[in-house]
């Protein structure tokens, strides 16, 4: 074990690490300033958990019934051997689909281990690799393996096509509509840099058995509900952007090291007994996890884990209300700071931090340092323009 | 945002309320809104689960979909919310009004009011614009049937949600964005999303400041999510037995609770707004919604087909020419009705208030018949003025005259004056602005701005993929049909849970 | 390879092939010659022909320097009711002004703004040449594209988009989005029309071609026209010897030995209007001045004077420029000082660019987007000194990915994130520090 590793062990404590999916990794991208959320995913830490012991729970999950629409739309998509999904791939992208085979490397009920399933999918890519480009398969269940800050971290892609247009493809399966064409920017952006979490995990693994990356293509297949009723739809969906954002932040990821030398030495995020409770539902699921009450368990004083909390700097914006389960306590942290008011809000007055010394600034009742005397003049005229205009309109 | 929005939100914070960001309403509230608060189904495309609907705060009704994945019960909901909408929007036809055209002898008649509905939030604009979507092409007959207040409703709701499109228009309004127009809160504009917690910032109740109620209105078991999208909580605990018990009396019960508080929140809102005094110009944007109003009732007296599934390239072209001329009207009239409006231009350098301190109102230019009276006047103000030599200004209160900037000096700006001021030799009295006068001069104009000529439809250039395929002089029956036939065959698989 | 691509460019215009034909033009390519080249040969042909660009000035830069290469031909200029026609256009007898086309007959070539053709009806031109077709909208291409049966169309992909001030996404994903450019939308719809590209920049030195080529154009490329060498920057006077001034010579001496230089202020959240910054602009131009710079070049191989005329100053807001032009003064007289937005087109020895996030803690689309800080670095033929605050690099890593996918809307490349981390990777390697 490294320094950095046993470093990242303690900081952990006790309970059991939280394996990174590719939505956790995708959501590297949604904030890549804040530090502490990088030392808590680095040392695999259940913000969630977290978050509910310092009694700022995240307030909900997903809905069921989302949640059983989605499945039953994957399910529909792949019934009969993804029959239904060859021929919108040939219709709709044009793209030739000779002699398919199909391969689920995880039926249900066989209960495969995540090494298993691991190995099956490397032999079996090896196999339509070096088959050439007529040979078709679409490998559905498969798992590959992605190196995040020195942990491996698995990962379960919806599918997999071989050989379209000669090259791999990962295929994502939403069940957001697409309606006449459209469709929310924000959930495409989503699954598109999920979608390329797996391209870079398919191009390391492919990597390894010697290919290069444009083996596998980095326009990636997104297959959705189309208009009101539910018959799916199917469209390309360029990833390159997103491979460039990941790949500069796992890079990143790989040098937490620095970071955490400027930690306190003793800092750990240890619940005690009740952190050490195991996690159900581990590993593999894609939906954001639920919130579970785990209180009674008795474990170490909230006071302690708030304490290590604030050791770490946070950089809180208002969007990370909808993208990390820490939000809800960084928020109440930085009450009083101008960038919670909205991430433009700092710069927007003048790159004062504080509330307080914003409106102390505006209203000439506090001398400003030398480097805040031309905010100092920006904020006096912008409060003597709306002290002005409210009193003209009396 | 700005500088001057996010002072105002820093001031709340210290305030524990939020703090005006206008001074006069920007926005028209109607005598009689109607309210629509709408739920959907989670994880499905628009499906309605819900809805509170009324134009009378003490009588709301109540429309529930039993069973949203089943296609005859969501028609049946789609039939009974037109029974709503249609009537109220339609409701205002009685009165008309004649109104002068360019020249005096041009008398058009419009509808003297037109309807305004309510919506909590943006996604409630989403809804109407997608429930229009989805029951827009449906037929009356034929395989598939629906009642024919269907497509109306469809039609209906589809011209509402792209009048929300339009700057300044107020036939569909979202609560939250009325709302943050003229007020800033000190929280950020994601959290105002939540129209409970804007609400609390607004109007906290007694003993609470604007955080806490805030705060409090996050907690979703007390305050129900304003909609489309349910509390996942709910739909696991509360909503997902019943409907797998089929115990209707059991869910109209659940989603009142959930709905009841938002429509009074909506309510509220109404009338916080309400009690503001108008801006000057308001009026004037409410007839631009009369006008569009009675075209649309004359659109569908005559017969004529209902909105294409998205605009083509001539349509597209004119629609954005359209609003970006509204957009830019609205955008001065807000500043000419509204000085903290206007203190946005003043902060940027694009406007300034100040006093004459020099006028030379007789001073001409050339000679003989070229003679043209060109008056100077010197302005000095506190304000951070960045406009560029040239610039052509104008001052709202004397809008028919032109102000060319000068010079920025260090009494003052120098500006130059023509038109307005009558044909005599010299300046009709009051038309140059004497000294000592206070007087506002900015780059905005609120001026006629010429219509953009396009090519028809049928004319679609060759660069923009020409004329539409199947293109149709006449497209009230082909065009329309062909789209609803695909969307009715497309629906029978809609029922699969 | 052949950097003269008109003979194919007009080959595949007169194919019958196409209907129209693309070239993309890095900055200082030699875009406005191929225009005037491509309508003298059209013209020459015998068939009437129209030009098209996006701004009154251009217009009459292009009318000058075609009056002067088809000296024998008769130019309309077409022009609203309130042009006054400047003096370079007054004084040729061959270009004839009108404000309707009936004013302008037996005109072979008839140039005007697309907003004047815009307002032109029933009449077809067998050719037409539109410039700068990146900075049209597509639904102004709509209202004039029935004037034409083909076009040549003409600009630089990499300067800035098109906008509006109406912010919807109603048309996002259509193929004819009224929003896109007018050559986005003409290459959905004709996936197959050439696309030629211009490969060497004659205004970009050699120390900023591969630069600007990698953040801006990684795909297509260009080279510089000279080579090491062929350009350099000599000073008359010496540099001054106060502590303060020190950095700004060294500035100077290391972006006039390596094209580039960064001048980089402490690290500090400030105001748009940072009056160290703007000062730091202001003086940086000053001592290009003060120190007597003599450009030497291909064009001018006993060298020529720096003077103010030859300098510009780019900013990205508006409220910058007047700052940086207040401390100015009257001693930098004749320099350029503008936007971004301003400065497309234009061309000097030495530019002094305030960086688009220099002091800010967070960065808008408005301060990423990647044609802003191309236009702003590569308006130069010798020299590009940028100034910025400490701590750029720190803010495009914290810089959040959460910018919308839309469906059947190709990628845009370069990202603006991507060409700003490329060209901040360079500037940091040619740093000198203000005295703090």
């Amino acid at each position: 074990m490294s320094d950095v590793e046993a470093r990242l062990a303690r900081i952990r404590g006790t309970a059991p690490v939280r394996e990174h999916t590719a939505r956790t990794i995708a959501a590297l991208t949604t904030n890549p300033g804040c530090d502490r959320r990088a030392v808590l995913d680095a040392a695999g830490i259940d913000k969630q958990k977290l978050a509910g012991y310092v009694e700022f729970p995240v307030p909900s999950g997903q809905s069921p019934f989302a949640i059983s629409r989605g499945n039953a739309f994957e399910a529909q998509v792949k019934a009969d051997g993804c029959a239904g999904l060859l021929r919108l791939l040939g219709e709709r992208l044009g793209l030739p689909v000779p002699e398919v085979s199909y391969a689920d490397l995880a039926p249900a009920g066989t209960g495969a281990s995540l090494d298993a399933r691991h190995a099956r999918t490397r032999e079996l890519l090896a196999e339509a690799a070096a088959a050439g480009p007529d040979g078709g398969v679409l490998l559905d269940h498969p798992l590959l393996r992605l190196d995040v800050g020195g942990r491996a971290a698995y990962l379960e892609p919806d599918l997999i096509a071989v050989r379209l247009r000669g090259r791999f493809h990962v295929v994502e399966i939403k069940s957001f509509a697409v309606i006449d064409g459209q469709a929310d920017g924000r959930k495409v952006a989503a699954a598109a840099t999920q979608a390329a979490v797996y391209v870079l995990a398919l191009r390391g693994l492919l990597a390894e058995l010697g290919y290069g990356p444009e083996t596998v293509a980095d326009e990636v297949v997104l297959i959705c509900p189309e208009n009101f009723a539910n018959q799916p739809t199917a469209a390309l969906v360029d990833v390159r952007r997103q491979l460039t954002v990941l790949t500069r932040q796992l890079s990143r990821l790989a040098r937490i090291g620095d970071l955490i030398a400027t930690l306190p030495a003793d800092l750990t995020f240890d619940l005690g007994a009740a952190g050490a409770q195991p996690e159900p539902g581990c590993g593999g699921g894609e939906h954001p996890p639920r919130f579970s009450d785990d209180s009674a368990v008795p474990g170490r004083p909230v006071v302690e884990v708030v304490g290590a909390l604030h050791a770490t700097r946070a950089r809180y914006a208002p969007e990370c209300l909808d993208a990390c389960e820490l939000a809800y306590f960084c928020r109440d942290e930085a009450r009083g700071q101008t960038a919670a008011l909205g991430r433009s809000v700092h710069d927007e007055l003048g790159g004062v931090p504080d509330v307080a010394g914003v409106l102390d600034l505006a209203a000439g009742t506090r001398v400003p340092d030398p480097d805040q005397a031309e905010a100092a003049e920006l904020l006096r005229l912008a409060a003597r323009l709306r002290a002005e205009s409210l009193a003209s309109a009396l | 945002m700005s500088t001057l929005t996010s002072l105002a939100r820093a001031e709340a914070v210290r305030a524990g309320r939020a703090q005006p960001i206008a001074t006069v309403r920007h926005v028209h509230v109607h005598d009689r809104p109607l309210v629509l608060v709408p739920l959907t189904l989670a994880g499905e495309a628009n499906a309605p689960l819900a809805a509170m609907v009324g134009d009378d705060p003490d009588k709301p009704r109540l429309l529930v979909v039993a069973q949203p994945r089943n296609r005859d019960q969501r028609f049946a909901f789609a039939t009974a919310l037109a029974g709503v909408i249609v009537s109220y929007a339609d409701g205002f036809t009685a009165r008309v009004e004649a109104v002068a055209g360019d020249r005096a002898r041009d008398i058009r008649v419009r509808f003297a009011d037109a309807p305004q509905i309510v919506v909590p939030n943006p996604g409630g604009v989403d809804f109407a614009r997608l429930f229009g979507r989805s029951t827009r092409f449906r037929r009356s007959y034929g395989d598939y049937a629906v009642d024919p207040a269907v497509p109306m409703l469809g039609r209906w709701l589809t011209f509402f949600a792209e009048r929300a499109e339009y700057p300044g228009s107020c036939l569909l309004l979202a609560a939250t964005e009325a709302l943050a127009l003229h007020w800033a809160t000190g929280q950020s504009l994601v959290e105002d999303q939540n129209l409970a917690a804007l609400l609390g910032w607004i109007d906290p109740p007694v003993g609470l400041t604007g955080a806490q109620a805030a705060v409090l209105a996050e907690d979703a078991g007390t305050w129900p999510p304003a909609g489309p999208t349910t509390d996942p909580t709910f739909d696991s605990t509360v909503l997902a037995p019943l409907i797998q018990a089929g115990d209707v009396p059991g869910l109209e019960k659940a989603l009142t609770a959930q709905l009841e508080p938002t429509w009074g929140l909506v309510w509220r809102a109404v009338d916080r707004l309400r009690a503001l005094p108008a801006g000057p110009r308001v009026a004037g944007r409410w007839d631009a919604d009369k006008e569009a109003y009675t075209a649309h009732v004359q659109h569908l007296r005559d017969g004529g087909p209902p909105q294409p599934r998205r605009d083509s390239a001539t349509a597209a072209a004119q629609r954005l020419n359209r609003l970006e001329r509204a957009q830019a009207s609205y955008a001065a009239q807000r500043a000419f009705d509204d000085p903290l409006v206007l203190a946005e231009y003043r902060l940027a350098g694009e406007a300034f208030v100040g006093t004459v301190t020099a006028a030379e109102p007789e001073r001409v230019e050339g000679a003989g018949r070229s003679r043209k009276l060109r008056p100077h006047i010197v302005v000095s103000t506190a304000d951070p003025v960045r406009l560029a030599p040239g610039t052509a200004l104008v001052a709202p209160t004397r809008s028919g005259q032109k102000a060319t900037l000068i010079a920025i000096t260090g009494d003052g700006v120098l500006l130059e004056l023509s038109g307005g001021m009558g044909r005599a030799a010299t300046p009709a009295p009051g038309t140059v602005p004497e000294v000592g006068e206070r007087i506002c001069y900015s780059s905005l104009t609120d001026g006629y701005q010429p219509v953009a000529d396009f090519p028809r439809r049928e004319d679609t250039p060759w660069t923009h993929g020409g004329p539409p395929a199947g293109y149709d002089p006449a497209p009230v029956g082909d065009a329309a049909d062909a789209a609803a036939t695909d969307t009715v065959a497309a629906d029978a698989a809609e029922e699969w849970s | 390879m052949s950097t003269d691509v008109l003979p194919a460019v007009l080959a595949d215009l007169r194919s019958g092939l196409h209907r129209g034909v693309v070239v993309d033009s890095p900055p200082g390519a030699g875009k406005s010659t191929l225009v005037v080249r491509a309508a003298a040969e059209l013209a020459a042909g015998g068939d009437p022909l129209i030009v098209v660009a996006q701004t009154n000035e251009q217009v009459d830069d292009l009318v000058v320097r075609l009056a002067d290469a088809v000296p024998d031909a008769t130019i309309g200029r077409l022009a609203a009711q309130d042009y006054q026609a400047p003096a370079r256009i007054r004084d040729r007898p061959a270009v004839r002004v009108g404000r309707k086309l009936a004013e302008l007959p037996g005109c072979g070539i008839v140039i005007g703004t697309a907003a004047k053709w815009a307002t032109v009806g029933d009449r077809v031109w067998p050719w037409a040449i539109v410039d700068e077709a990146y900075q049209m909208r597509s639904d102004m291409l709509l209202r004039i594209a029935n004037l034409f049966d083909r076009a040549l169309f003409v600009g630089d992909p990499g300067q800035l988009d098109p906008f509006s001030t109406v912010d919807i996404d109603r048309w996002t994903g259509l193929t004819w989005d009224p929003m896109q450019s007018a050559v986005a939308v003409l290459l959905s719809h004709h996936p197959t029309m050439p696309v030629h590209r211009l490969p060497v920049s004659w205004r970009l030195p050699p120390t900023a071609a591969p630069v600007v080529a990698r953040a801006f154009y990684p795909f297509a490329g260009f080279e510089a026209g000279t080579v090491a060498g062929q350009r350099h920057l000599e000073f008359t006077a010496r540099a001054s010897g106060t502590a303060s001034a020190g950095p700004l010579d060294a500035t100077v001496d290391l972006a006039a030995d390596r094209g580039w230089a960064l001048y980089e202020l402490p690290a500090r959240h400030a105001v748009r209007t940072d009056g160290q910054a703007a000062a730091a602009c202001a003086e940086l131009a000053l001592r290009v001045l003060e120190r007597g710079t003599v450009a030497y070049s291909e064009r001018d191989p006993a060298g020529v004077p720096v003077t103010a005329d030859r300098i510009a100053i780019g900013a990205a807001h508006r409220d910058q420029v007047a700052a940086i032009r207040s401390v100015l003064g009257t001693a930098g007289d004749g320099i350029t000082v503008d936007t971004a937005n301003r400065l497309q087109g234009r061309e000097y020895d030495v530019t002094v660019v305030l960086h688009p996030l220099s002091g800010r803690r967070d960065a808008s689309a408005f301060h990423l987007e990647s044609g802003r800080l191309c236009v702003l670095a590569s308006r130069h033929r010798h020299a590009c000194l940028v100034v910025a605050r400490a701590g750029i690099p720190e803010l495009l890593d914290a810089h959040p990915s959460t910018e919308p996918v839309h469906l059947n809307v190709p990628v845009k490349f370069p990202d603006g994130w991507e060409a700003h981390q490329a060209t901040m990777s360079h500037l940091e390697r040619l740093r000198i520090r203000a005295v703090s």
